[in-house]
C-alpha cells in the first residue's frame, strides 16, 4: 500500500501481463509440429471443467495436430484479464465473449474476422438468429457457443406447506407478490422471494412491464418513464419485505444460491445455469416462465468463441471455435450436464436436454424463449451497468426515492451515450 | 511503509555522486565514478525499471485515450479537461481527504498513546509491543477480510456485541455512510502499532534531565508533557505525518476489500477506470493529478515543518 502511486497502477499492469505471460509459458510447447491453442473461458470453472475437458479431448482426437490449452477465471475477474492480456500482447488464442462485451471488442479490432479462416465453413447448424448476434459490420467476428435463460425457480415443499398454488406460466407480478408475502417468515429466516436489484433485472422487467431502456435511435435513454418508475418499484419494494436487505446478505458470497439450496427461499430469479448445482438438494423444486407485468420477458445470456485478432493458428483457431460451439459432442455434452444451452438448429438435439428428469418443467426453458430481452448494449457497457445498478441499490436501502433514483441514473446513462 | 525511501534514495545517491573523491590517484575520479555507479546499480535498475519508467510511460498513456484492446489514440490534454470537470473527481477526492481527516489524528492520538504507555517500565512491555506491531506487518487483505467479519451487520462481533447494550448497530461497510467510517477504524487499527514504534524511538531519545528539571521545579505531569515531552518528539511526529499523509492519499487495499463499490476513493477510482471501465488513458491522467496533488501537499508540510518541528 505504500508504493508510489502510479507505479502501482503501471506495475499491477505489468504485473497482470507477467502473470498472463506466466500461464502462457506455463502450456507445453508443440512437440513434433503440434500446434498449441490455448482457450480462455468463465462460464467452465468450477461445474463443468470435467465437461469442456471432453470436449477438448473430442476434439484433439479429430484434430491430432493441435493441442487445446484452457484457462479458466471467474467470471468477475474475467475481463480485467482478458484486457491485459490482449494489452500486454499476450492475447489468448481463443477465448469466450459474452454478447454485452462482444460489440467492445469487435469494434475495438482485437478480434479475428473468422471469414478469413473458415475456407467454405457450413454455418448451417447454427441457430441463424444467434450466428447473427456475433457479426459486426457484416462480419462473423464470433461463434456463438451457448446461451442460457433467466427463469422462476421455486421450493415445491415450501409452497405446499403453505397451502399455496405452485406457480404457472400464467402468473403475473401480482401473483408472485401475494404468495411470497404468503411465503415470507422472518423468524423462521424464510423468505418468499429473491431476485437481484441490478441492472440486468431492471432492463428485463422494464420489458415485461412494456417499457424500453433505450430510445430507438439509442441516443438516449427512455427508462425514466411511468414504466420504468413501475419496473424499479417492483424491484425495490421486495427488499427488506419479502427478500433480505443488503445488511442481511451482508456481502456473502453466493447468499442467495446457498438460502434456496437450504430450503429458505420460496421463489428465486436465476439462470438455468443453476440446474446442475441443484441436483442433490433434499426438497422438491420446479422452475417457470418467469412471471411478466403487462407482458413476458426473459432474459437471456448468450456466450460465444473468438478468436485473437493477433494468433498465429487462425486455422486453428476456427476449427476450435466451431467445435467447441457446434460439433454433436459438444452440443451432447452441454445438454447431458445441463450447461447451458448449445445454439444448435439441430431440433432433435435440443430435445434431449428435455429427458433430464429434473427440474420437471424443463419445458418453461424453450418457452421463456418466446419472448426474450436482450440486454440494452452501448460502447461504454460496465459504466452504464454500474450506474444503473448502483442507484437502483440506492432505492432498495431507502436512501433514494425510486424516482429520484432513475432520474440520476437516467443522467449517468445519457452522459455515457453523449 | 517505505515510500519515502524510494523517492530519496537516487536524491542522496545524485548528491552523493559529485561528492570529492576520495583517491588521490590519476584517473581516479573516473574510477571513483565507476565505483559509485556499481553499488548503485542494483538499486538505480530496478528503480528505472519499475518507477521511473512505468511513471514516464503513464505520463505518456495521460495524453491518449486507450480502452487496453485497441491501438492507443492521441487526445492531449482532453482526459485531464475531462477530469477536472467530473464531478466524480471531486468525489474521490473529497472521499480521500475524508479518510485522511479520520485516519490521520485517530493514528497519531492512538500511537502516541500507545508509545507513552509503553514507554514506562512495566512488566511484558516487550511482548506488548510485538503484539502491537503485528498488525502492521499482516497483509492488508487478511486484516480487511477480518474487519469486514467484525463488522458484517448481520452476523458481525461488533454489532453483537453492540446489541448487548441495547444498541442496533449501523451497516457499516454495506452502508454508503458508515463504510469510510469503517475502512479508517481498520486503518487506524492496523497501523497503530507503526505510529507506536516510531514515536516510540522518539521517546527515547529525549534527555531526561528535562523532565527531572521540569520535575524539581514543580511542573505537573501534564505540563511536562505539553512543555517537553510534545515539542521533542515533533521531528518523529512531522515523520509520522508525512508517512501517514502518503499512505492516506494512497490507500487503495482495504477500501477495495472492505466497501466495495460504496466508497470511492482516488486509487479505487483508478483502478475501475483502468480494468473496468478500459480507460487507461483517463486513469493515468487521474494518477498524474495525484501525483501533483500529494507534492503541493508535501511541499507545503516540509515548508510549515519550520514553524512547528523542534529539533533538539
Amino acid at each position: 500500500m505504500s508504493r508510489k502511486i502510479m507505479t502501482t497502477l503501471v506495475a499491477t499492469a505489468l504485473l497482470a501481463t507477467a502473470c498472463s505471460q506466466g500461464s502462457a509459458t506455463k502450456a507445453p510447447t508443440g512437440e513434433g509440429g503440434k500446434t498449441t491453442l490455448r482457450y480462455f473461458t468463465f462460464s467452465a470453472a468450477p461445474d463443468h471443467v470435467k465437461d469442456l475437458d471432453a470436449i477438448t479431448a473430442a476434439f484433439e482426437k479429430a484434430n491430432p495436430t493441435i493441442d487445446v490449452v484452457v484457462e479458466t477465471a471467474p467470471y468477475d475477474q474475467y475481463f480485467t484479464k482478458l484486457q491485459t492480456s490482449i494489452a500486454g500482447g499476450t492475447a489468448p488464442d481463443t477465448f469466450e465473449l459474452n454478447y454485452e462485451n462482444f460489440v467492445t471488442y469487435a469494434g475495438g479490432g482485437s478480434l479475428l474476422d473468422l471469414g478469413t479462416v473458415a475456407g467454405d465453413g457450413d454455418s448451417s447448424a447454427y441457430a441463424a438468429e444467434s450466428l447473427n448476434s456475433f457479426k459486426h459490420d457484416g462480419k462473423q467476428y464470433a461463434l456463438p457457443a451457448s446461451f442460457s435463460t433467466v427463469v422462476l425457480f421455486y421450493n415445491k415443499d415450501l409452497f405446499e406447506k403453505a397451502g399455496i398454488e405452485p406457480p404457472t406460466a400464467d402468473w403475473t407480478w401480482a401473483d408472485e407478490q401475494a404468495a411470497a408475502e404468503k411465503l415470507t417468515d422472518k423468524k423462521a429466516k424464510v423468505y418468499g422471494d429473491y431476485q437481484p436489484v441490478q441492472f440486468f433485472e431492471f432492463y428485463k422487467t422494464l420489458k415485461q412491464t412494456g417499457g424500453e431502456f433505450l430510445a430507438a435511435d439509442g441516443k438516449k435513454s427512455a427508462f425514466n418513464s411511468p414504466a420504468g418508475v413501475k419496473a424499479a418499484t417492483w424491484l425495490v419494494s421486495k427488499v427488506g419485505k419479502t427478500m433480505p436487505t443488503e445488511a442481511e446478505i451482508g456481502g456473502t458470497a453466493d447468499y442467495d444460491t446457498n438460502l434456496f439450496k437450504s430450503g429458505k427461499l420460496a421463489m428465486w430469479h436465476n439462470g438455468i445455469w443453476q440446474f446442475a448445482g441443484l441436483k442433490d438438494v433434499p426438497f422438491e423444486w420446479d422452475v417457470v416462465v418467469e412471471p411478466g407485468d403487462s407482458a413476458k420477458a426473459s432474459a437471456v445470456f448468450h456466450n460465444a468463441v473468438a478468436a485473437s485478432a493477433t494468433t498465429k493458428n487462425g486455422k486453428a483457431a476456427y476449427a476450435w471455435a466451431k467445435f467447441l460451439s457446434s460439433s454433436d459432442v459438444a452440443a451432447n455434452t452441454r445438454i447431458a450436464s445441463s450447461w447451458e444451452l448449445p445454439p444448435v438448429s439441430d431440433q432433435q438435439l435440443l430435445a434431449g436436454y428435455l429427458k433430464d428428469p429434473k427440474p420437471a418443467n424443463r419445458q418453461a426453458v424453450f418457452d421463456s424463449l418466446k419472448s426474450i430481452a436482450l440486454p440494452p448494449v452501448i460502447k461504454r457497457q460496465q459504466e452504464m451497468q454500474d450506474a444503473v445498478t448502483k442507484e437502483l441499490t440506492e432505492a432498495a436501502a431507502g436512501r433514494k426515492s425510486v424516482d429520484e433514483a432513475l432520474k440520476s441514473a437516467a443522467a449517468k446513462v445519457d452522459a455515457l451515450l453523449g | 511503509m517505505t515510500s519515502p525511501q524510494t523517492t530519496t534514495a537516487p536524491k542522496t545517491a545524485v548528491r552523493a555522486a559529485p561528492a570529492k573523491p576520495v583517491s588521490p590517484r590519476r584517473g581516479g575520479k573516473w574510477r571513483y565514478a565507476g565505483t559509485v555507479a556499481v553499488f548503485l546499480l542494483p538499486s538505480a535498475i530496478p528503480l528505472m525499471l519499475y518507477t521511473i519508467i512505468p511513471m514516464l510511460g503513464s505520463l505518456w498513456t495521460s495524453l491518449h485515450e486507450w480502452d487496453l484492446i485497441t491501438d492507443m489514440h492521441w487526445v492531449g490534454l482532453g482526459n485531464y479537461a475531462e477530469l477536472l470537470s467530473d464531478p466524480q473527481t471531486l468525489t474521490a477526492f473529497g472521499n480521500t481527504l475524508y479518510f485522511i481527516a479520520g485516519y490521520l489524528p485517530l493514528v497519531y492520538a492512538g500511537g502516541l498513546g500507545l508509545a507513552l504507555l509503553l514507554n514506562r517500565a512495566m512488566r511484558g512491555r516487550s511482548l506488548l509491543r510485538g503484539i502491537y506491531f503485528l498488525p502492521v506487518i499482516t497483509s492488508w487483505v487478511v486484516v480487511a477480510l477480518m474487519w469486514k467479519w467484525l463488522l458484517n451487520p448481520a452476523s458481525g462481533l461488533v454489532n453483537w456485541a453492540l446489541g448487548l447494550v441495547g444498541i442496533s448497530g449501523p451497516g457499516w461497510w454495506t452502508d454508503p455512510d458508515w463504510a469510510m467510517p469503517s475502512v479508517i477504524l481498520a486503518s487506524a487499527w492496523k497501523d497503530l502499532g507503526f505510529v507506536m514504534v516510531i514515536l516510540l524511538a522518539g521517546l527515547q531519545a529525549i534527555p531526561k534531565e528535562y523532565q527531572e528539571a521540569a520535575l524539581v521545579d514543580g511542573a505537573s505531569a501534564w505540563q511536562r508533557f505539553r512543555r517537553i515531552t510534545l515539542p521533542l518528539l515533533s521531528p518523529s511526529t512531522f515523520f509520522v505525518v508525512v508517512i501517514s499523509l502518503i499512505n492516506g492519499f494512497q490507500v487503495f487495499d482495504q477500501v477495495r476489500i472492505m466497501a466495495g463499490g460504496n466508497a470511492q476513493v482516488v486509487v479505487t477510482q483508478i483502478y475501475d477506470l483502468t480494468f473496468r471501465y478500459g480507460r487507461a488513458g483517463m486513469a493515468s491522467a487521474l494518477s498524474w493529478l495525484l501525483f501533483a496533488f500529494v507534492l503541493i501537499v508535501t511541499a507545503v508540510q516540509i515548508r510549515a515543518q519550520r514553524r512547528w518541528v523542534t529539533y533538539g
